[in-house]
């Protein structure tokens, strides 16, 4: 059983976003680090980057695969984890905390997304 | 034809123990039980095991064994005394390889043969093509499982479960012994797939969950497919259908030290002429600066150009970069600076050799 928790929103490809203010912060689910497997490296975005929601913003690497992580909603990057530069498996021991992925200044909201009932009925 | 997935007698162990199923050369086979990264530091500083069932197992008897074994394989078979064991290769006629292969002498009238699981079938049909020596085979692989062992303490861990931990401790690499571990009637080996010290124990099927689970409670971790193969590409060692296949020189993949230059047999035409003019291209390891590593395929350039591709690629948790094999233009020297095709971007990296874990010579 994953961490889900319920305080977030979530998407169906596994990513989850925190609202502070006008500021989004999103990452990689428990249950998507879970999955890849140990994570070696992060192909960051550009701070200052538009997304649109379902826009892919970067891949995770892992031990044994690539994927895409997607923006859950609208936004304009203000900051990404550096951290995770040289300590990628921060994502895999914290997720909801220090491996969180990028800040963006939304533009959207998290009305479409999915709580954490919904998300753990998808994801366990 | 209608497609089957079988399960080695270990198979309700991993799933107890939360093993991550995947299909692997038609076994479902444990990739992981928990960090793939943990469990390649494990069989690196003490001990780690893997469930090796699905690699095919055959007997070979008969008073002509071993001039049919000499016949079909690559090394000579005429260097093992009784209860050794050798790399080998399984030649075609054309200079390719029908698989890599283990070839052990219990007695001069009997034989047995280690083959990769994605090869059994295809390699029994091409034996049995070439007996015609009167030479009896048996497949020994769904009566028995192999459980292998690996890690600088897994042979102390091994012996100490042996009822007789003399005969264990004393065998050298690659020499076998029959014993009893754990109360498992076992036939050992000194010998592996990741550049460990440690055995590989072949059991009969209904011993080897108990015997599995023994070696977890003697602190043996238990390791999927997935830190295997890192494992086995940091130790430089090849996999069928990645550095060698049907239609590739062994002589390419470097694997001349296992094929006999004194005697006659399968394909030694071809490969002896590939000894003699060199291989258009040769097997190199390439050793990343970051933890990247590229897809099977990735080309691999050197100013821009392009001078090979990948065939294998990891994450080393051992030297904390990426790896891959790949097989370059003859020409690229170690030491050459390169860079590597990465979904799309070029990822600077150095042809290096591809035994990465040698030390590197004074």
């Amino acid at each position: 059983m994953s961490n889900i928790p319920a305080d977030l929103k979530y998407t169906k490809s596994h990513e989850w976003v925190r609202v502070e203010g006008d500021i989004a912060t999103i990452g990689i689910t428990d249950h998507a680090q879970s999955e890849l497997g140990d994570i070696v490296f992060i192909d960051m975005p550009n701070v200052g980057r538009a997304l649109g929601t379902g826009d892919s913003f970067g891949t995770v690497e892992s031990v044994k695969t690539v994927s895409d992580v997607y923006a859950p909603l609208a936004g304009v990057i203000t900051e990404i984890n550096e951290t995770l530069g040289a300590q990628s498996e921060l994502v895999n021991t914290d997720p909801y905390g220090a491996g969180w992925l990028i800040k963006i200044k939304m533009s959207g909201t998290t009305d479409e997304m999915l709580d954490a009932a919904a998300y753990a009925a998808i994801a366990g | 034809m209608e497609a089957t997935i079988a399960r080695t007698p270990l198979y309700d162990v991993h799933v107890a123990a939360g093993g991550k199923m995947v299909p692997f050369a038609g076994y479902e086979m444990p990739v992981q039980y928990g960090s793939i990264i943990a469990e390649t530091q494990a069989v690196r500083s003490s001990a780690g095991m893997f469930d090796v069932s699905h690699m095919a197992r055959l007997k070979f008897t008969g008073d002509r064994v071993l001039e049919f074994l000499e016949q079909i394989t690559t090394n000579d078979v005429s260097k093992l005394a009784n209860m050794e064991g050798q790399y080998s290769l399984l030649p075609n006629p054309n200079g390719g390889c029908v698989d890599d292969i283990i070839v052990y002498r219990i007695s001069p009238t009997e034989f047995r043969m280690v083959v990769n699981a994605s090869n059994h079938a295809k390699d029994v049909a091409w034996i049995k093509s070439q007996n015609t020596f009167g030479v009896t085979i048996e497949d020994q692989t769904d009566a028995t499982a192999m459980i292998a062992v690996q890690g600088p303490i897994a042979a102390d861990i091994v012996a100490n479960l042996a009822s007789d931990p003399a005969s264990f401790a004393g065998l050298s690499f690659f020499g076998v012994c029959d014993g009893v571990v754990a109360g498992a009637t076992v036939f050992a080996a000194r010998s592996g797939y990741t550049g460990e010290d440690g055995f590989e124990l072949i059991c009969d099927a209904e011993d080897a969950a108990e015997l599995w689970t023994t070696l977890k409670e003697n602190g043996v971790s238990e390791c999927g497919l997935g830190s295997r193969d890192i494992l086995r590409v940091e130790a430089g060692l090849p996999l069928y259908g990645h550095e060698l296949n049907d239609e590739l020189s062994p002589m390419a993949a470097g694997l001349g030290w296992v094929i006999s230059k004194t005697k006659s047999f399968v394909g030694s035409g071809p490969i002896n002429q590939a000894r003699a003019e060199g291989t258009p291209t040769k097997l190199q390891g390439i050793r990343f600066e970051s933890k990247r590593f590229p897809n099977i395929g990735a080309d691999v350039k050197v100013g821009g150009a392009v001078v090979g591709q990948v065939c294998s690629g990891v994450y080393s948790p051992t030297l904390g970069c990426g790896l891959a094999f790949a097989f370059l233009n003859s020409d690229v020297k170690i030491g050459t600076a390169c860079e590597v095709d990465l979904r799309g971007k070029d990822e600077p990296a150095t042809v290096v050799s591809k035994r990465f874990m040698a030390k590197p010579k004074a």
